[in-house]
């Protein structure tokens, strides 16, 4: 078993084996076996483009249900400003605050001051910062992972400053139990997520630590009810709401959302991870130096593009144009306060806990010769395959089949190009039997006459 | 030609190509990836077979590159034929650059070419012969006395 968790499950019933998935995957961490999907569970960076991919909805993102909120004695919803971008402008974020303690919460927090906060931190950090150049967004969990796994010389060029979404959950948990008089472990703190991904950060973070959330709800499942919920709020009660809404952190949920509040010369947003891919290869050869930061997100479009949401991803990127746009007009404007952020950026409050250690892909063998070796007989196999990554054998690409046929199940007549030299060389091995046996037969007789005349002194 | 523990492997690079420039050194790294070579040297090594992969686009016709693989050493060998260099020294300095307007219109010819590469690996040799060709071989010491 692999030591590490996903929160991503292929149903094998639903599973017809049309390899969608195996051809998106960006770490080509899928293969088909006997028509059904699997996932090689040390490859996988849960961005979830197989559960957007497959047609048939069999590959599922394991968030937490309703149910897990009876396991506490209060519960609070952090909702991601991923959320708001499925309404945009017409149901504003305060009303979705208020209506989610319609649903079952007992409180309800919005992130976006957090986030306005975060963006003041990130500032701070680069003022002073002299590493190597970019320094990388945190914010996405697979572009932590992906890091981790493919890109291991980049991790210390990933921003140590822990996401909002942590940070405001370690603080509502602080304050409430002093409040409420209950211990943090009473208090759970469920994120409202756009995507699987933040489902593993919390159960197993990247850095080793421990996640202040206690469970992920996924978009998805609780749009429905907060429809409906949204319909018996009254306005008054959800005006005092506007305290938290930060037009700052609004944008966090869009690709390109936290550069904008950074007021930094060179920044960068890229999203969507093959897009991603690209930019972190050229990272490593020494390119994009000048650049400070890099905002990158798994999803295209940032978080609104997160597979466990409803709505279009470029209707809701522009939604949150709209919406900021909106708040501007609202009177209350929530702003954190640059000096408190720098007093506690000074006591070390924003860091993250642990330290991010790299997580790269087993080699070949351990062995170094060993490996060497393995990594040419691969070439070699590569070499008899049509190169044209079919995926009829069940891997993705021919290199993945090559592979595969090294270190796992796979043989070479898997390959369907190569199945018919396999015939080829059955049906030679068949007729040089044949004329075997005939010329045998043809010398036979006199060779058995011979014998018998041996066998008779 | 080649003892039994190593591994030896071709590509072709093709000078003014700049859509599919930086694709050898990409896959460079993925192999010392996937023998499982320290991510300090699979950088240095990205890099500088970077830098020599842009050097053959941006001036020469067309390369051969090799990389051999043992568990001692990586090397890296680029043959090119192209202009060769007039004056190696003079190249081997920062900021020293033959570049064209359009070639640094598009981010390259900032003069760190061949410095960059020497300033990662762990033995470089570069010979040239004037309208023939350039010869760079690129070594990347894996045991002890490497930069890592």
């Amino acid at each position: 078993m692999s030591p590490y968790l996903h929160f991503l499950k292929i149903e094998p019933d639903k599973c017809d084996g049309r390899m969608k998935c195996m051809r998106v995957c960006p770490t080509e961490a899928i293969r088909v076996r006997n028509g059904k999907a699997q996932i090689i569970e040390e490859k996988c960076v849960d961005c979830g483009e197989c559960i957007t991919a497959c047609p048939h909805g069999a590959i599922v993102a394991l968030t937490d249900p309703f149910g897990e909120l009876t396991r506490f004695r209060h519960t609070v919803a952090l909702p991601s400003p991923g959320l708001h971008a499925q309404f945009g402008k017409e149901i504003l974020p305060q009303k979705i605050v208020a209506g989610l303690k319609h649903l079952g919460f007992d409180d309800a927090f919005d992130l976006s001051l957090t986030c306005g906060e975060v963006s003041f931190a990130i500032q701070e950090y680069l003022r002073d910062y002299n590493g190597p150049k970019p320094v990388i967004s945190n914010a996405c969990p697979t572009v932590v992972r992906l890091i981790q796994v493919k890109y291991p010389s980049l991790i210390d060029q990933i921003l140590p400053i822990d996401t909002p979404r942590e940070l405001a959950a370690r603080e509502l948990k602080a304050k409430k139990a002093k409040r409420l008089g209950l211990k943090e472990k009473e208090i759970g703190t469920f994120y409202l997520t756009p995507c699987p991904a933040k489902m593993i950060s919390i159960r197993q973070p990247a850095e080793k630590g421990r996640s202040s959330l206690d469970g992920a709800i996924s978009i998805s499942n609780i749009y429905g009810p907060l429809l409906s919920a949204l319909e018996g709020v009254e306005k008054d009660s959800y005006e005092k709401d506007l305290k938290n809404i930060c037009i700052l952190g609004m944008g966090w949920a869009m690709s390109g959302g936290i550069c904008r509040t950074l007021r930094i010369k060179n920044s960068l947003a890229v999203s969507g991870i093959h897009e991603i891919i690209k930019v972190f290869d050229d990272i490593e050869k020494g390119k994009l130096r000048d650049i400070e930061f890099i905002e990158a997100y798994s999803c295209h479009q940032g978080c609104v593009g997160g597979s466990l949401t409803v709505e279009n991803r470029y209707l809701s990127f522009n939604k949150v144009l709209k919406l900021i746009e909106t708040l501007e007009y609202e009177k209350i404007k929530a702003c954190p306060d640059i000096r408190e952020v720098r007093k506690k950026y000074e006591e070390g409050y924003y860091f993250m806990k642990g330290k991010l250690e790299p997580r790269p892909l087993k080699p070949l063998s351990e062995d170094l010769s060993e490996a060497i070796r393995k990594r040419r007989e691969k070439g070699e196999i590569y070499e008899k395959l049509p190169k044209i990554d079919c995926g009829a054998c069940g891997s993705p690409t021919c290199m993945a089949f090559a592979e595969d046929v090294i270190m796992r199940d796979s043989v070479i007549t898997d390959c369907i190009f190569n199945l018919p030299q396999k015939f080829e060389k059955l049906s030679e091995e068949f007729s040089s039997m044949l004329e075997k046996s005939i010329s045998m037969s043809g010398v036979q007789s006199p060779k058995k006459k011979n014998k018998d005349k041996k066998g008779k002194p | 030609m080649f003892c039994d523990d190593g591994l030896s492997q071709h590509f072709q690079i093709q000078g003014g190509d700049f859509s599919r420039a930086g694709r050898v050194s990409t896959t460079i790294k993925e192999i010392l990836q996937e023998v499982g070579i320290d991510p300090a040297i699979i950088r240095r090594a990205a890099i500088a077979s970077y830098e020599a992969e842009m050097n053959v686009v941006m001036y020469a016709q067309k390369a051969d590159l090799t990389l051999k693989l043992t568990p001692e050493e990586i090397t890296i060998r680029i043959e090119d034929q192209g202009p060769g260099i007039k004056n190696i020294d003079q190249a081997m300095q920062e900021g020293f650059s033959t570049a064209t307007d359009q070639m640094r219109e598009m981010g390259f010819g900032a003069g760190m070419g061949l410095p960059n590469i020497n300033r990662n690996a762990d033995v470089f040799w570069i010979g040239s012969i004037r309208g023939k060709g350039t010869v760079l071989i690129i070594t990347f010491l894996l045991k002890k006395g490497g930069k890592a």
